[in-house]
């Protein structure tokens, strides 16, 4: 496959994995919780990296889902100890980022960790480290990566169909049916931080935000069902992500900046013209209501 | 120790110290308000903001981006206010939402303005985490005038901020606008957070506000010593960031503020007088002991009555 198509094909994925995750995160009204997250990843793979001295898959896998479940307990904890929420989330993630960022910046400045790259990530680079793979052929890491997250969430969320719906919609019907709402929170708060690390090296901390939150929402917006829901969530994610790398190279920009706006978009078309929530049918309505 | 410093140096210090004063009063507010997020997502809806401005006017003078950080944050604020009153769609979610779209945006505009001002790099990269040392006379002078004037509004309407936060409905009984008080607060609050965003970065700049509140409420049982407490937490941990950010050539200011806020924040959450882990842990112990004894004498006393 050629350069560009390597690089269409991982955005993609990204735009699916965090378009699928996205519409269980706005629905359990999460969407700051995986600012907190994807921030606090960079800890974590900064830790993987320092003592592991390697910068691929399952360490930094390892070392994202414990600093995002690390960010989940904390945020608890200090919420249960009278702490608002908002301002919980706000000193966890800002502290952990930090400490990542101060580590970039002092200590593994040489390699191919830094600062920029943490916040931008660095798709152009993807197609490069390609790994060899039994019956597929040479494949890029990062895509191989993200393609077993991918499946991972899709498997999760598929067999606990259910029980993800009716956590998300009604927490407490589903503690009084003795689904374990704690464990979910947390398998769910596992599978932010691993969608967000697979994401994180092709599209960067921030624009991991965009990914999850604002496709989903834009899906929300066009529809009731959980289901459709999330496939449109998903939609929403590719066309994103393969509008951004076309607008990126338009322009000549950031691919990862092209794509969190390429989201903006999608959702301010959502916002306007989406039949049953946006702006113009409701305008419409309320004079329609207004005639009669 | 100061006087080894440079004189520039010290200038810078001097303003972070003030900066994080406004900061951390400023904070207090965003606290009780319970907005603490939303300085979050207005200081990274500050980003394309100054890189248009510097795009536009090709000079680097803080006046100048602060403006353009300024109108770009508050439009990000009144998109946000605009997407939760007329969709279904929650305050967090359209917050993330302003705050990812609009930094993204202004990546793209600041590769793209990075990449046309040619070798010279314009220093733009460094608004994302800070650059306290490059910061000219010139700007601390501006950084200390607009912090001086947030601490003024802050302390002028002290009973005003008391009402708004904790009984609106009483406020409004006594004859003051909501609306405007609520526009005051959110000037103030863009302000505060341009105004940092050279020292601090957009990314950190949230946690300037955030942190050194939630460690004030460890030390004080009343609205007027918090705002007090926060206001030195947050000038001595802009400070101490700026200096140690000194130390190194080139490293970020912004996360090294944040880690000095975030030893305060520890200290706090262990020592602090309110509800801090230890006193309550104490407390804890000498309830426990006074029950025992209590339920001891009890059992004597019961003993003796079976006697």
């Amino acid at each position: 496959m050629s350069y560009a198509m390597w690089i269409l094909l991982t955005a993609s994925l990204v735009g699916l994995s965090c378009g699928i995750v996205g519409a269980l995160l706005i629905l359990r009204r999460m969407a700051m919780m995986a600012d907190a997250i994807s921030h606090s990843v960079l800890l974590g793979i900064v830790v993987a990296y320092l003592i592991t001295r390697e910068l691929s898959g399952i360490h930094m896998l390892i070392g994202a889902v414990i600093a995002g479940l690390l960010t989940a307990v904390l945020v608890q904890w200090f919420h249960s100890r009278g702490v608002q929420k908002d301002a919980s989330i706000g000193v966890v993630f800002t502290t952990m980022f930090a400490i990542g960022v101060v580590l970039i910046a002092t200590k593994v400045g040489n390699a191919h960790l830094d600062t920029k790259h943490a916040l931008m990530g660095e798709i152009t680079f993807i197609p490069w480290e390609k790994v060899q793979v039994p019956w597929l052929g040479e494949i890029p890491q990062a895509t191989l990566t993200l393609s077993a997250v991918l499946l991972l969430v899709v498997f999760i969320i598929l067999i606990f169909y259910k029980e993800w719906k009716i956590t998300s919609f009604d927490p407490a019907l589903a503690a009084s049916l003795g689904i374990p709402v704690v464990l979910m929170h947390y398998i769910f708060m596992s599978m932010v931080s691993l969608t967000t690390v697979a994401a994180f090296d092709a599209v960067g901390a921030i624009m991991v935000v965009a990914m999850l939150i604002t496709p989903a929402a834009s899906a929300y917006l066009w529809t009731d069902r959980l289901s459709i829901m999330m496939m449109l969530s998903a939609l929403f994610g590719v066309v994103s992500a393969i509008m951004g790398y076309y607008i990126a190279v338009w322009l000549d920009t950031s691919i990862s900046g092209s794509m969190a706006f390429a989201t903006g978009l999608v959702f301010l078309l959502s916002f306007l013209f989406s039949p049953k929530h946006g702006l113009a049918s409701r305008l419409h309505y309320r004079s329609a209501a207004a005639d009669s | 120790m100061l006087s080894y410093l440079s004189p520039n140096t010290q200038w810078v210090l001097l303003s972070t110290l003030i900066l994080g004063i406004a900061a951390g009063m400023i904070g207090c507010l965003a606290y009780w308000k319970r907005q603490s997020l939303m300085s979050d997502a207005l200081s990274h809806a500050a980003l394309p903001g100054v890189v248009i401005a510097f795009a536009l006017t090709g000079v680097k003078s803080l006046p100048v981006l602060v403006l353009g950080a300024a109108i770009s944050s508050l439009l990000g604020a009144l998109l946000i206010q605009g997407i939760r009153s007329s969709s279904r769609i929650k305050e967090d979610t359209a917050m993330g939402i302003i705050l990812s779209v609009f930094f993204g945006f202004g990546i793209m505009m600041l590769t793209i303005v990075s990449r046309s001002a040619g070798g010279s790099q314009s220093g733009l990269d460094g608004f994302i985490f800070g650059q306290a040392a490059s910061m000219v006379r010139q700007d601390v002078y501006t950084m200390l005038i607009m912090a001086a004037l947030v601490i003024l509004v802050v302390f002028a309407g002290f009973k005003e901020w008391k009402l708004f936060l904790f009984d609106p409905d009483f406020a409004k009984g006594m004859g003051l606008s909501g609306k405007w008080m609520n526009s005051l607060y959110l000037s103030v609050l863009v302000l505060v957070i341009v105004i940092g965003i050279q020292a601090v970065g957009v990314i950190l700049m949230a946690a300037l506000l955030i942190i050194p509140s939630v460690s004030a409420r460890y030390w004080s049982s009343s609205f007027r010593s918090m705002v007090i407490c926060s206001g030195v937490f947050g000038g001595a941990a802009g400070m101490t960031g700026s200096l140690l950010s000194s130390i190194g050539n080139g490293w970020p200011t912004g996360p090294f503020v944040v880690l000095a806020s975030s030893a305060i924040f520890l200290v706090s959450l262990i020592f602090g007088a309110e509800k801090g882990l230890l006193v309550q842990a104490l407390q804890l112990r000498r309830q426990k002991k006074r029950h025992h004894s209590n339920s001891w004498q009890h059992k004597t006393v019961h003993v003796k009555e079976a006697e």
